[in-house]
């Protein structure tokens, strides 16, 4: 039992804790949180014939994400278009974790191997692509691979191609960018695991005759799986949410989801099928949290 | 009577979480402290001593109880209306500010014009000998001057009653006597009121006027060094303060039996039935296995400990005894385990403790 | 043979990969620097050196306009946001772990989470609906949309200061007859400042960054910088580009210095 004046001051301190959060949390809730539900609404309505929507109950946008009505004879299709969209968001966001995986891991036992000084300077090296501008970055990409850009120029100058290689306006090229963009947001978590991992262990593993890929992967990769984990999360999510990049290096035909609610919102008129799209996104990345929330917990449990 | 007493605490009780998870930090203490008075709370660590004081200092509000500051209730006060100052154990000096705006920030809080508080900071300075550096900041100071800085800070305000949560702690040996001896010419030159929380009982004996012993949120006894060392009330006081030797026995008619049948001489006033005698180490003699109203006994092990040597024996029943003997200049005490002795108890030694 | 010998750490072809990540990630944004000095009009044919992009694009109105646009934004957003933050930090850390206290994490964190266009469609309706209403077109809606996905960066910084700072600290100032609002005032905030800056400039950057919420929340003729620059990249590519990227770029790289300096002097 505790006393009414202990009460009193806990209750004190509990709504002082609301009364500091209330304008942070007035703010998100105005301007990040709250229009989410708005979303949720709009997915229902029908669209507006210029934009925007009717105020009616409708279903249409949600059926619309997978199928397509026959505008003859008013029978459903599968929306091959739709699906195909949908099938590169995952395929490119799976491509772009495993590349960026396959590159980071070296890369952060690399960083976390040097000696303290070295280490502070490298990680700062990968900080600062990963403050740069995303924008800077994907146009920088683009400026490499576009047909007049420096590699094919390179190429036609030293005379190994004859004409420009299409690489801009790829899926590849979507993939390649944001390869490049998100590869910060896989190095950082996996250099945490590294720099939390005990050195002693491959000490261990050696000398229990383990050879070096048996103590990669039967010492190394368990230990620091969850930064794995982490790692891989944070690039698949916003790769799955990409704009800019397959903006820029996908052009208008390589779309991805991002870009296909942008279209629904523009030339595509159709307000509640973006918003059915944005939930169904919302939903992709709450799965993926999820997945990563549980592994996590898992992993500290045994830890 | 009741103007000399500085702190009282009535019954004050803290429990910290909620339902099955509740733990009782402090059992209804009540305790008066006098005025200029060096007073140690000693305990091991969990025993309530830190609560206790934070509760007098006012960082916690007491589930129960009231506490008392010359004869006013403070139990509802925030720490910044009471006259009361802490020595924390980790110091807590302000790391962006200098020893002297440390020293200062009180009387500062106070609002205290500045030359006031100028003064202060000067005469606190030289009162712990740190006058050359006062414009230092606190992490370019050695754990020892940090210690006197927060000393200085706590002191500046002229506050009623200083606590002082293990401030000697974290110190190595030799500064912590140079410390204590410090403290104590504080307290003299200050004359205010001293409560000093440790777990080190040495400490508490060569520092204090007077000692509350506590273990699991409660006091077990109160009383000056000497009553507390020579006189335990208890087995859990008498093995905490120093090192003690315990017998089983009863005391039926007013005469001591150890539970092997031997009869001791001991002040049994009071006691009956099944009773712990408890002797110090260095009030146990060791004399012939032959000699009269001796208890027999067998040499197991002598641990020299230079001044002295530890002597550990066994008796007929297989209850240990240390005895400890002082060093001759030889070094030498001439006992071989596995010899048989007999050994007796100064007079007064054996004190005897309920159960 | 000594600088043969086995090394433990080494896992072999991860040192030459590791090089190899280093020289992709500056070799796009090193080529993208140069051509900004380039004298000829292409970004991928050097035709020589030269400065003159740098004062042609400061002489482009909507470059100008854009970048002051940008620069308001991101000043209120980061002051906003860092704000709001330093409250949060307060009401969040260092008390008994509560329920409220996960909902607000999670609130705060949230910009991270959602992508970037879900919200940008969402405050393209919501917004949408006060333009009508209000009939108010001003830079107010992007200041609010930047602040609010700026807090989780203002706030990281500021929490993690305040989670390292030792409670006995706040205690003492209290014994020592600070009043809540002194010891705040005299004692937590002065050892929070570096965190407060720290806030600031990651919130800055932040909103200096965005493109895909600008360009759903401005209006017409509400370019910032980021958002002209998507258009002129769609267009016809100019090396005027490449000379705001790389002030950009240098924007950044002072910031950060100047974040890592503040962080880890006070550790």
């Amino acid at each position: 039992m505790t006393s009414a004046a202990e009460q009193a001051a806990d209750r004190k301190a509990r709504r002082a804790g609301w009364l500091l959060s209330a304008p942070a949390l007035f703010l998100l809730i105005i301007a990040a949180s709250g229009p989410l539900i708005i979303i949720l609404i709009y997915s229902f309505l029908e669209p507006g014939k210029y934009g925007n929507v009717e105020w009616v109950f409708s279903t249409d946008a949600w059926v619309g994400i997978l199928y397509s009505r026959d505008i003859f004879d008013g029978t459903y299709k599968l929306a091959d278009a739709h699906l195909s969209i949908f099938w590169r968001s995952v395929k490119l966001s799976l491509y772009t974790t495993l590349f960026a995986f396959v590159f980071g891991f070296p890369t952060a036992w690399f960083i976390a191997t040097r000696s303290p000084r070295m280490r502070t300077a490298l990680l700062f090296l990968i900080t600062i692509p990963f403050w740069t501008n995303l924008l800077v970055r994907t146009f920088a990409i683009n400026q490499i691979i576009r047909n007049e850009g420096v590699l094919n120029t390179f190429l036609l100058w030293i005379g190994v191609i004859d004409d420009p290689i299409q690489l801009i306006y790829t899926d590849f090229a979507v993939f390649l960018g944001m390869t490049y963009v998100y590869l910060p947001l896989m190095v950082l978590p996996l250099f945490a695991a590294f720099d939390r991992f005990d050195m002693r262990l491959l000490e261990a593993g050696y000398d229990l005759y383990a050879s070096r890929w048996q103590v990669l992967r039967k010492i190394v990769f368990p230990v620091v799986k969850p930064g794995v984990i982490a790692g891989s999360i944070l690039v698949f999510i916003p790769s799955m949410g990409a704009f800019v990049t397959p903006r820029i290096l996908g052009g208008g035909r390589n779309m991805m989801i991002g870009n296909f609610i942008d279209l629904q919102f523009g030339a595509g008129r159709n307000w509640p099928l973006g918003a059915a799209l944005s939930v169904t996104l919302l939903v992709i990345v709450a799965v993926a949290l999820a997945v990563y929330v549980r592994f996590a917990n898992r992993d500290n449990g045994h830890g | 009577m009741s103007k000399s007493i500085a702190v009282e605490a009535r019954a004050a009780r803290k429990d910290y979480g909620t339902g099955a998870h509740t733990v009782r930090a402090l059992d209804g203490v009540s305790v008066s402290i006098d005025q200029g008075e060096f007073f140690t709370l000693l305990g091991p660590s969990g025993c309530g001593k830190t609560t206790l004081l934070r509760l007098i200092a006012g960082f916690e509000t007491p589930t129960s109880g009231q506490i008392f500051l010359e004869g006013q209730d403070i139990t509802a006060d925030p720490p910044n209306l009471r006259p009361i100052n802490t020595v924390f154990q980790s110091y807590a000096l302000f790391p962006h500010l200098s020893v002297a705006e440390n020293i200062g920030f009180g009387l500062q809080m106070m609002g205290r014009p500045k030359a006031e508080v100028n003064h202060a900071v000067e005469k606190m300075l030289a009162l712990v000998q740190l006058e050359s550096l006062a414009s230092r900041k606190s992490q370019q100071l050695s754990g020892g001057q940090q210690q006197r800085v927060a000393l200085a800070r706590a002191l500046a305000p002229r506050p009623k009653v200083l606590l002082l949560d293990e401030p000697l702690s974290a110190l190595d040996l030799k500064l912590r006597k140079e410390m204590q001896r410090e403290l104590k010419r504080l307290q003299a030159e200050t004359g205010i009121t001293f409560i000093f929380v440790t777990h080190d009982q040495e400490e508490a004996l060569t520092m204090s006027d007077r000692i509350a012993v506590m273990q699991s949120g409660n006091i077990l006894q109160i009383g000056s060094p000497r009553e507390i060392y020579n006189h335990p009330v208890d087995r859990f006081v008498a093995d905490f303060i120093g090192e003690t030797n315990f017998l089983t026995g009863r005391v039926e008619a007013g005469r001591a039996t150890l539970t092997s049948g031997e009869v001791l001489s001991a002040d049994v006033t009071g006691h009956a039935g099944k009773v712990t005698f408890a002797v110090r180490p260095e009030q146990v003699v060791i004399c012939a296995a032959d000699e009269a109203d001796c208890l027999a006994a067998t040499i197991v092990e002598t641990v020299y400990f230079g001044t002295d040597t530890h002597c550990h024996m066994r008796l007929g029943d297989g209850t240990q005894i240390v005895a400890r003997l002082q060093n001759a200049p030889s070094g030498e005490i001439g006992l071989a385990p596995g010899e048989a002795v007999g050994l007796r108890f100064e007079p007064g030694a054996l004190q005897v403790l309920a159960q | 043979m000594a600088n043969r010998a086995f090394s433990i750490a080494r896992l072999p072809g991860f040192s030459t990969l590791a090089v190899m990540v280093f020289v992709m990630l500056y070799l796009p944004i090193g080529l993208l620097v140069l051509f900004s000095f380039n004298a000829g009009p292409s970004p991928a044919i050097w035709e020589g050196f030269s400065l003159q992009w740098y004062p042609r694009a400061w002489a482009n109105e909507q470059v100008k306009d854009a970048t002051l646009r940008s620069l308001t934004i991101a000043s209120f957003a980061a002051v906003i946001s860092t704000s709001v933050a330093v409250l949060a930090a307060l009401g969040t850390t260092r008390r008994k772990r509560s329920a409220g206290q996960t909902f607000v994490y999670l609130m705060i964190n949230q910009p991270l989470m959602v992508p970037e266009i879900v919200t940008a469609v969402a405050l393209l309706i919501l917004f949408g609906f006060i333009k009508v209403a209000t009939g108010y077109q001003g830079l107010g809606y992007l200041i609010i949309a930047h602040s609010a996905f700026c807090i989780p960066f203002a706030y990281l910084p500021i929490r993690a200061r305040l989670e390292g700072m030792d409670l006995a600290l706040e205690t003492a100032a209290a014994d020592l007859y600070a009043t809540p609002w002194q010891t705040f005032r005299y004692v937590t905030l002065p050892l929070l400042m570096p965190a407060v800056i720290a806030g600031l400039m990651l919130a800055f950057i932040t909103s200096l960054d965005d493109v895909v919420i600008s360009l759903f929340v401005k209006s017409a003729g509400q370019d910032t910088l980021p958002t002209y620059m998507l258009g002129q990249i769609r267009r016809n590519m100019t090396v005027e580009v490449n000379a705001i990227s790389t002030l950009l770029i240098c924007l950044t790289i002072i910031m950060l210095t100047a974040f890592f300096l503040l962080t880890r002097r006070n550790e």
